[in-house]
């Protein structure tokens, strides 16, 4: 059996979809951040599977992943803070019930 | 010649203004009044003199070899320059009347100044007493300079603007209040006239400049000729509604409603502001204008009835009255109206102009005597704690200093000679027998009532009975407020000498003041009836007044009550403007106006009601509706493009 592109592209498409409704449904801000990265990694995957497939001489995609991964671990390590934070202030992390500072 | 000196006459009493309304609550009173009192000191030194200076300096600025004295502008700063034509300047003019009405003020003002250290002693809100004191000597003293109408109009609204903060000094009595609200809404009403007046004079003539209007008004309003308006040239209208804004000021029939009232201010205040300066600035705004007026004959006749018919008015109402200052208020307004005459009656072609400067002179006589009578009044307003004659009587023997001088007061207003009223108002009879004898009857009767009332009043103080003052006997008040009475009424003596022709005429001429020995008699022998029918009357308690008041008891209720003019007023704004004009605009305003603005408000306020979940600030939320709306964008390039 040969791996053909859509082994890796469906399985990616699926990962989207989960961070998609997982980023929709859940109240939870940690879920909501772990949804995120599910979107990210599977946007990660494409990348690196056209690289592969469609230019193969080519590194850009490699290199956008990379970046990606670094920068996606930078926004995570930010959002926890922040999340680490509000829960020290507000002693919850739904953000139905955090919303002090709307309107 | 150097402008130091004329600006800081100006700036000496609006610093201290400055000085006294901002730092005043910091100071002590003592403190405060001094200082308001050195600056108007400063003020008056320095406006002696200036006023020195262009009379007796022969400078050829001022005086040419003719002997004409001529109308100089010391400065003349470009104020504002909206067109090329259009330009409004601030400056300082020196002529005689100006540099007469600065030793006036000044004086005036420096014996109040002195006068309220002793009456308003201990006073709430003592500084700022002082500090609008000031800022009246300002305004009043930017006025009489004015170089062009427009400068005077401002200080005019200023004048106005003092005198209602200084008659509403105590803002917590109900009555000062109103007082003070209706003399700003009468004097601003007057002030429409004027300025629609300013309006049409400097149209026509392209300049709101004094000098240029007055000094060749024939050519200068020429482009007037032939332009009629409802049975009047253009020219009579502008001056009329000129004269008009005076009427406000000086209290002239039918506007003079105010002035009584404003008696509700501290004493001195009316001392100064509604007997000696401000009221008398009509006076001086058409003695300004009166070279123009001398072109149109028939706006002087109108200033004439106006003045004469006030004048008899105001001596009748003044007869009735029980409170001294109203007494003192009719008076003013009656004199004021003995000044408007004597300008209405000014011909040039008799005597220089003899009524113009009788008008100038009698101005000058009665800010001194009746800055003296109203300073007596409110010595003995401290004294009694009363302002009506009822609660008075026998005081000769309290208030020695204050007897005397308001004798001295009332003997000057009654026109006996050799005190000062007596010359001032011979030339204004003269001017009037000249004019027509109906005017000048009319003015020596006028002039019998005034010794009447005055005497009536001096009695009545004075003399009548003698009631139980109990413990707390009236006594004459501390040495600031009996030497601005003693020095008064020195100059109220003396004042009639001062040969005031050689001074101030209309053209600049000199004129040297004879007695008309006709007048002079007959306006004597009248004065001295007056004053013998007053003595019968009121010298001891006795039934005679009543008897007379019951006698006439029509006319003397319809005096009492100044013959309704308030009523009147009350009736026309009250029933008049308020029911069949005011109420249905407001209920425009109310409903149509407000109305719609309303429903806009109100539309918007449900819209946004309803669009407010839109923005619900949820990510979650809008990561939905982004979804769904990429997801139909995309089938729609898939049914439609591909």
């Amino acid at each position: 059996m040969e791996l053909t592109m859509l082994y890796y592209i469906i399985p990616s498409l699926i990962m989207f979809c989960c961070g998609v409704y997982g980023f929709i449904t859940r109240k939870n801000m940690i879920a909501i951040l772990i949804s995120l990265e599910l979107m990210l990694n599977a946007v990660d995957i494409n990348f690196v599977v056209f690289n592969r497939f469609l230019f193969p001489g080519q590194m850009e995609g490699m290199f956008f992943t990379l970046f990606a991964i670094a920068i996606a671990a930078a926004e995570t390590a930010l959002a926890i803070a922040i999340i680490i934070n509000l829960f020290r202030v507000a002693k919850n992390i739904d953000v139905e019930d955090v919303n002090e500072m709307k309107f | 010649m150097d402008i130091t000196m004329p600006l800081m006459i100006l700036a000496i009493p609006l610093g201290m203004f400055l000085l006294l309304g901002l730092f005043g609550n910091k100071m002590s009173h003592k403190l405060a009044g001094w200082l308001g009192t050195l600056g108007m000191g400063t003020a008056l030194v320095l406006a002696y003199t200036t006023a020195y200076q262009y009379f007796f300096s022969g400078s050829e600025l001022f005086i040419n070899a003719a002997g004409e004295r001529l109308q100089y502008a010391v400065f003349d700063y470009t104020w504002l320059e909206f067109t090329e034509k259009l330009i409004i300047k601030l400056g300082f003019l020196l002529d005689p009347i100006s540099a007469m009405m600065l030793v006036v003020i000044t004086t005036i003002s420096f014996m109040v100044h002195l006068y309220s250290l002793g009456y308003m002693h201990g006073e709430k809100g003592f500084q700022r007493y002082y500090a609008f004191l000031s800022l009246f000597s300002f305004s009043m003293l930017g006025l009489v300079v004015a170089t062009n109408i427009f400068q005077m109009y401002i200080f005019w609204e200023l004048v106005g603007a003092s005198s209602y903060l200084l008659i509403g000094f105590y803002y917590t009595k109900p009555s000062a209040v109103a007082a003070s609200k209706k003399a700003f809404i009468v004097t601003r009403f007057a002030d429409l006239g004027f300025l629609i007046g300013i309006l049409i004079l400097s149209f026509y003539s392209s300049t709101f400049d004094f000098v240029t209007m007055t000094s060749n008004p024939q050519s200068v309003f020429a482009s007037t000729a032939g332009t009629m308006f409802m049975g009047g040239s253009v020219l009579t209208w502008g001056l009329v509604l000129i004269f008009m804004g005076g009427m406000g000021k000086s209290a002239m029939m039918p506007l003079h409603i105010w002035l009584p009232d404003a008696m509700e201010g501290p004493t001195p205040v009316s001392a100064l502001i509604h007997a000696a300066t401000m009221v008398v600035a009509g006076v001086f705004l058409v003695a300004r204008m009166f070279p123009v007026y001398i072109v149109q004959e028939s706006a002087l006749e109108i200033v004439t009835v106006v003045g004469a018919l006030t004048a008899l008015y105001a001596a009748i109402v003044a007869c009735t009255q029980i409170d001294i200052k109203r007494v003192l208020a009719f008076s003013t307004i009656s004199q004021i109206a003995f000044m408007v005459v004597s300008l209405g009656v000014a011909r040039p072609d008799f005597h220089e102009g003899l009524g113009y400067m009788a008008s100038m002179f009698h101005l000058f006589t009665h800010a001194m005597f009746k800055a003296l009578l109203f300073l007596g009044a409110g010595a003995l307003i401290h004294a009694v704690h009363s302002n009506d004659y009822t609660a008075m009587g026998g005081l000769r023997k309290y208030m020695p200093i204050t007897h005397i001088t308001f004798l001295i007061g009332c003997l000057a207003i009654a026109g006996i000679p050799p005190f000062a009223g007596f010359f001032s108002k011979d030339e204004i009879l003269t001017a009037a027998f000249n004019n027509s004898p109906l005017w000048g009857i009319w003015m020596t009767g006028v002039a019998g009532l005034t010794a009447f009332y005055m005497f009536r009043l001096y009695y009545r103080i004075f003399w009548w009975n003698n009631p139980d003052y109990g413990h707390h006997t009236p006594h004459d008040g501390p040495w600031t407020m009996s030497l601005p009475l003693i020095i008064l009424a020195t100059i109220s003596c003396v004042a009639g000498f001062i040969p005031f022709g050689e001074f101030v005429t209309w053209n600049g001429h000199e004129y040297i003041i004879h007695l008309d020995w006709t007048v002079a008699t007959t306006s004597i022998v009248v004065a001295v009836c007056a004053i013998a029918l007053a003595t019968v009357m009121y010298r001891k308690e006795n039934a005679t007044p009543t008897r007379m008041k019951n006698a006439m008891k029509g006319l003397w209720t319809a005096a009492y009550n100044r013959f309704y003019f308030d009523e009147l007023y009350i009736f026309i704004t009250h029933k008049i403007i308020f029911n069949l004009v005011s109420r249905p605009i407001a209920w425009f305003d109310r409903h149509i106006i407000d109305g719609t603005m309303d429903s806009f408000a109100t539309m918007t306020n449900y819209a946004s009601e309803k669009i407010k979940g839109l923005q619900s600030g949820s990510v979650q939320q809008y990561v939905w509706v982004y979804l769904v709306g990429a997801l139909l964008l995309a089938g729609a390039v898939i049914v439609f493009v591909i």
